[in-house]
């Protein structure tokens, strides 16, 4: 080869490079993940990417069914998310293609979902018919089916807080049925559930502790939690916080509160009270009630960031205009402010020095310095609900 | 909440003659709290979620002011609240009227 043919070849091979990149990412460059993340677009049934380095929104991938409660996890090298819809649907959209991977309707109505530690599982927690569902996180083909029978094994409850836990475990807690079950996928072939009865009237949503041991349902029923400690031997429930709010007069709850994104704080956690105008104060070690905050409103998260040091709370229906900030050293109100109609979400960046909100009413997300309270961005999104960044992906729970 | 802008906001939602239809704008805030508020609970197409369903088919054979009344008061022993404290009783009869109608969702 001459020098001229060499050159030719190099020039076309460098064209052939440029084609093929503008063909598998946008943004015609390689790029990691792991500052990305996506905000549901309820009223287009659309996801967007953002980048929260740059703070803007990448492109958005439209086609996701009904989003309405829309929540999403992230595989394992966090370039795809899994968006769980209220319609049964789940999607699997490639955060560098901006496109849909795989998607399917898997149920009727359903209420988000979980991935296995090893990223394997997709698992989709089911309204109608209600129980599990769990598909295989490459092509989303199904692996098991987990019907939430009960009684006379006939009726079927609504399944609510479902999270994964460390063994290819799921845990999650039957609505009508008052109970929790374990289902182990570590077998070969089908999962072995446990069955827990008598967590109590109406458990709601739960949580996981970031160490993989605690599952604490909240119940709308009774004043009280149940606690089940998944690093005993024979996993047992536990009731917690008995009676917190015995005989006081419950407010209107216009939104049920949600546990996950629950705050830890150190060696205490911070939950929503049902009914209450309130955040409790739980010992981390005793699961004892040790305080209690009074809020703007009915409190729906209460999100740690991710040092501790200051929980993030937005509230209900018709006080959901304002953000409380509570120093979890004191227990004060350090903060508060009115980011606009409809505060639905709040998302931490990994370590915690910027807060994305979504304001749906207001058709925007807003970016926040968490030191200073300033505001450093306004994304226009259409109506924005949940925000959910890659990091994720690395924590147990979430 | 400082009492001005909750007299804003009741301003807002519910309408001065109390006893009379809502207003256009009024209607269009309920069509906007019944998707968005009560949605968050029954789906924002009323398919039904933590809550039963709200589309006329579900609500066959019930009749609009008892449902009303449901509006207000609430159920007690389950998640759903009474809402009086934010609507009009004629208010809850329009949701509930339109409701059964079917006309908040395509």
């Amino acid at each position: 080869m001459n020098a001229r043919n060499a050159s030719i070849g190099a020039l076309l091979l460098a064209l052939a490079v440029v084609i093929a990149g503008a063909a598998t990412a946008r943004a015609g460059e390689m790029r990691g993940t792991g500052d990305l993340g996506i905000v549901v677009q309820r009223a287009s049934g659309a996801v967007c990417i953002v980048d929260t380095t740059s703070r803007r929104s990448l492109g958005c991938v439209e086609g996701l069914g009904d989003l309405s409660h829309a929540s999403a996890v992230f595989s394992r090298d966090q370039r795809f998310a899994y968006v769980f819809g209220r319609d049964g649907g789940l999607t699997k959209v490639d955060l560098l293609e901006q496109k849909i991977a795989a998607r399917i309707v898997q149920s009727g109505n359903a209420i988000g979902g979980a991935i296995s530690d090893d990223g394997e599982l997709i698992a989709v927690s089911n309204y109608e018919p209600g129980g599990v569902k769990v598909f295989d996180a490459e092509d989303l083909s199904p692996v098991a089916d987990i019907p939430a029978t009960y009684g006379c094994q006939e009726t079927r409850s609504k399944v609510v807080g479902l999270v994964d836990a460390p063994g290819r475990r799921f845990v999650f807690s039957l609505y009508d049925a008052g109970e929790i079950w374990i289902a182990d996928f570590s077998g070969s072939g089908e999962p072995s559930v446990t069955k827990l009865d008598g967590a109590g009237e109406l458990p709601y949503d739960a949580l996981i502790t970031g160490d993989g041991r605690h599952y604490i349902a909240g119940l709308f029923g009774e004043d009280g939690l149940a606690h089940v400690d998944l690093w005993d031997e024979e996993p047992a429930i536990r009731r917690i916080l008995d009676g917190y709010g015995r005989g006081e007069r419950k407010l209107p709850v216009y939104k049920m509160p949600h546990l996950e994104g629950w705050a830890l704080a150190s060696d205490r956690f911070l939950l929503p009270a049902v009914g209450r105008h309130e955040l409790l104060v739980v010992d981390a070690r005793s699961f004892e009630e040790i305080g209690r905050i009074a809020t703007h409103g009915q409190p729906i998260f209460a999100v740690a960031r991710p040092d501790g040091r200051q929980v993030w709370v937005n509230f209900a229906h018709p006080l959901n205009d304002t953000i409380q900030v509570v120093d979890t050293r004191t227990l004060e109100v350090i903060h508060e402010f009115k980011p606009g109609p409809a505060v639905l979400h709040m998302e931490f960046t990994p370590r915690g020095h910027e807060v994305w909100v979504s304001v749906r009413d207001a058709g925007r997300v807003e970016v926040y310095d968490t030191r200073t309270f300033e505001k450093l961005r306004e994304l226009p999104m259409q109506k924005p609900s949940g925000i959910f960044f890659t990091a994720r992906a690395n924590k147990i729970g979430l | 909440m400082r009492p001005v802008e909750l007299a804003v906001v009741f301003l807002l939602i519910v309408p001065a003659s109390a006893a009379a239809e809502p207003g256009a704008s009024d209607r269009q805030a309920l069509r906007h709290l019944v998707l968005q508020d009560c949605g968050s609970c029954h789906g924002m197409t009323l398919k039904g979620g933590l809550g039963g369903p709200l589309l006329p088919g579900a609500l066959e054979g019930k009749d609009a002011d008892a449902l009303a009344e449901v509006i207000l008061h609430g159920i007690e022993g389950t998640p759903m609240p009474g809402w009086k404290g934010l609507l009009s009783p004629s208010e809850a009869r329009w949701i509930a009227a339109e409701l059964k109608k079917g006309s908040f969702v395509e």
